[in-house]
C-alpha cells in the first residue's frame, strides 16, 4: 500500500493516449504555421515603416508618453484590412497582428475536430463554450 | 533615438524578455510592460497593449516545441480556460475604468507575487495521489515523460483551480500579462499537477487567455503598431530560443536569479505608481 501511494506508476507503454498526442502535435504545428504567417506579414509591414523610420521624430519613443489610443483605421478589422490591402506600413504590420490574435482562436476550433473524432461530448462542449466567450470578445469590442 | 534606433532597442530588450520568460513559465508579459515603462517612459495602456499581443506569440510559438515534449494536459487546458476567458473580459473591462497609476500598482503586486512563486522549491518527483471524482468525470488525468518513462498522475481540487484561474485570467486581462504564475499556482499547488506539466499546460492556455482580451484592446486603441512591431518579434524569438533548451535546461539556479530581479522591478513599479508618474 505505502508502496502504491508513494510511488508514481509507471506506464510501460507509451502509446497510451496517442489519439491525443497526435492531436497536440497537429495543434502545434498549426499554432507554429499561424505565428510564422503573422510574424511574416509583421515583418513585412516593419520593412514598409522602418524604411521611413529614420525620418521620424528624433525621440521615437516620445510619441508614446501620452496616450491617445489610435486611429479608427487602425481599430477595426475591416479598416485594417482596408489599409493593409493598400500597403500602409501600420495597416500592414497591424493586420499581422490580428492574424496573431486569431491563431489561438483557430487552435481552439481545431480542438473541436480533434474532441470530434474521438467523440469525447464532454469536451466538444468545453471547447463551444471557449470559442463562445472568445468571440463574444473579438466582436463586441467597444461595447465592453 | 529615431524610429529605427528605438525600434532595435525595444526589439532586443523583448527577445532576452521573451527567453527569460520561456524558461520560468511566466511569460515575457512580466518584462516587457516594465522595460516599456519604466526605461523607455511608454505609457502603461501602449505597454500593456504591445505585452498583450507578445504573449500571444510567446504562448503560441513555444507551444509547437512543448506540446511534442508531450508534457502538456490538453483537457485539463481546455476547461480552465473556460475561467480563464470569462475572467480576461472581466480584467479588461475593469481596465478602462481604472487611473494608470493604480494598474501599475497593480502591477507591481503581480510581479512580487511572481517573484515569490518562482523562487518557490518544485519537486520533480509527484506523490501517486489517489483519484479525485471530479476530475476522473472529467477525464483529467494523465501522464507525462521522464528520463524513466511515461508516468501517470492523478489531478486534485478541480473547483480550487477553476477560481484560481479566474483570477489569473482577469489580471491577465488587467493588465496584459500572461499570468502564468498564478496559471501555475492553480494547477502545480492545487491540481497537484507535476511541474512541467503546469508550465506547459499553462503555456498552452495562456494564448486564449489573452486573445480574449486582445480583441477589447484592440478595439480601444491601445494596440500600436509600430510598438506592437518590436516587442512580437523580439519576445517571440526569445520564446523560440527558451522553447528550445528547456528540456535541458537546469531551470533551479535561473529561476532564483529572475525572481530577484523580477522583485526590485515590482518595486520600482509600485514606486512610480504610488508617485503618480505611470
Amino acid at each position: 500500500m505505502a508502496d502504491e501511494t508513494t510511488k508514481p506508476r509507471m506506464l510501460a507503454d507509451a502509446v497510451t493516449g496517442s489519439d491525443d498526442q497526435r492531436m497536440e502535435m497537429f495543434l502545434g504545428q498549426m499554432l507554429r504555421v499561424g505565428v510564422l504567417l503573422a510574424a511574416v506579414v509583421v515583418l513585412f509591414g516593419a520593412g514598409l515603416y522602418l524604411r521611413g523610420a529614420t525620418r521620424t521624430a528624433p525621440d521615437a519613443s516620445a510619441s508614446y508618453r501620452v496616450f491617445h489610443g489610435q486611429p479608427a483605421q487602425l481599430t477595426s478589422v475591416s479598416a485594417i484590412w482596408q489599409g493593409a490591402r493598400q500597403l500602409q506600413p501600420l495597416a500592414v504590420i497591424q493586420f499581422g497582428l490580428l492574424l496573431l490574435i486569431a491563431t489561438p482562436v483557430a487552435r481552439v476550433v481545431f480542438s473541436i475536430v480533434g474532441f470530434a473524432i474521438e467523440r469525447d461530448w464532454l469536451y466538444i462542449a468545453v471547447t463551444l463554450v471557449v470559442l463562445a466567450l472568445l468571440i463574444y470578445s473579438l466582436t463586441s469590442g467597444t461595447h465592453l | 533615438m529615431n524610429g529605427l534606433e528605438f525600434t532595435a532597442v525595444v526589439a532586443v530588450g523583448a527577445f532576452l524578455g521573451g527567453l527569460l520568460g520561456s524558461l520560468t513559465g511566466l511569460g515575457g508579459g512580466v518584462i516587457v510592460v516594465p522595460l516599456l515603462t519604466l526605461a523607455f517612459g511608454v505609457d502603461i495602456r501602449y505597454a500593456i497593449g504591445a505585452s498583450l499581443v507578445s504573449v500571444i506569440a510567446t504562448s503560441s510559438g513555444a507551444a509547437a516545441a512543448y506540446l511534442r515534449e508531450g508534457y502538456s494536459n490538453m483537457r485539463v487546458g481546455m476547461f480552465l480556460e473556460m475561467a480563464t476567458t470569462v475572467g480576461a473580459i472581466s480584467g479588461a473591462v475593469i481596465a478602462a475604468k481604472l487611473p494608470t497609476s493604480t494598474i501599475a500598482i497593480a502591477f507591481g503586486v503581480v510581479l512580487l507575487y511572481s517573484a515569490y512563486s518562482s523562487s518557490v522549491e518544485h519537486s520533480a518527483a509527484i506523490a501517486n495521489l489517489p483519484p479525485d471524482k471530479i476530475a476522473t468525470a472529467l477525464h483529467m488525468d494523465g501522464d507525462y515523460p521522464t528520463a524513466a518513462g511515461r508516468i501517470a498522475y492523478h489531478v486534485r481540487r478541480v473547483p480550487l483551480g477553476f477560481a484560481l484561474m479566474y483570477v489569473a485570467g482577469m489580471i491577465s486581462g488587467l493588465l496584459g500579462i500572461g499570468s502564468g504564475s498564478i496559471k501555475v499556482l492553480a494547477m502545480d499547488q492545487a491540481m497537484k499537477l507535476p511541474f512541467k506539466v503546469s508550465t506547459t499546460t499553462s503555456n498552452f492556455m495562456i494564448g486564449v487567455t489573452a486573445a480574449a482580451s486582445a480583441g477589447i484592446y484592440l478595439h480601444r486603441g491601445y494596440i500600436d503598431p509600430a510598438l506592437a512591431m518590436p516587442v512580437m518579434i523580439g519576445v517571440l524569438g526569445g520564446a523560440l530560443l527558451g522553447a528550445r533548451i528547456l528540456p535541458g535546461a537546469k531551470v533551479k539556479t535561473l529561476r532564483v536569479v529572475f525572481s530577484l530581479v523580477i522583485a526590485a522591478v515590482a518595486a520600482e513599479m509600485m514606486y512610480q505608481g504610488l508617485k503618480g508618474h505611470l
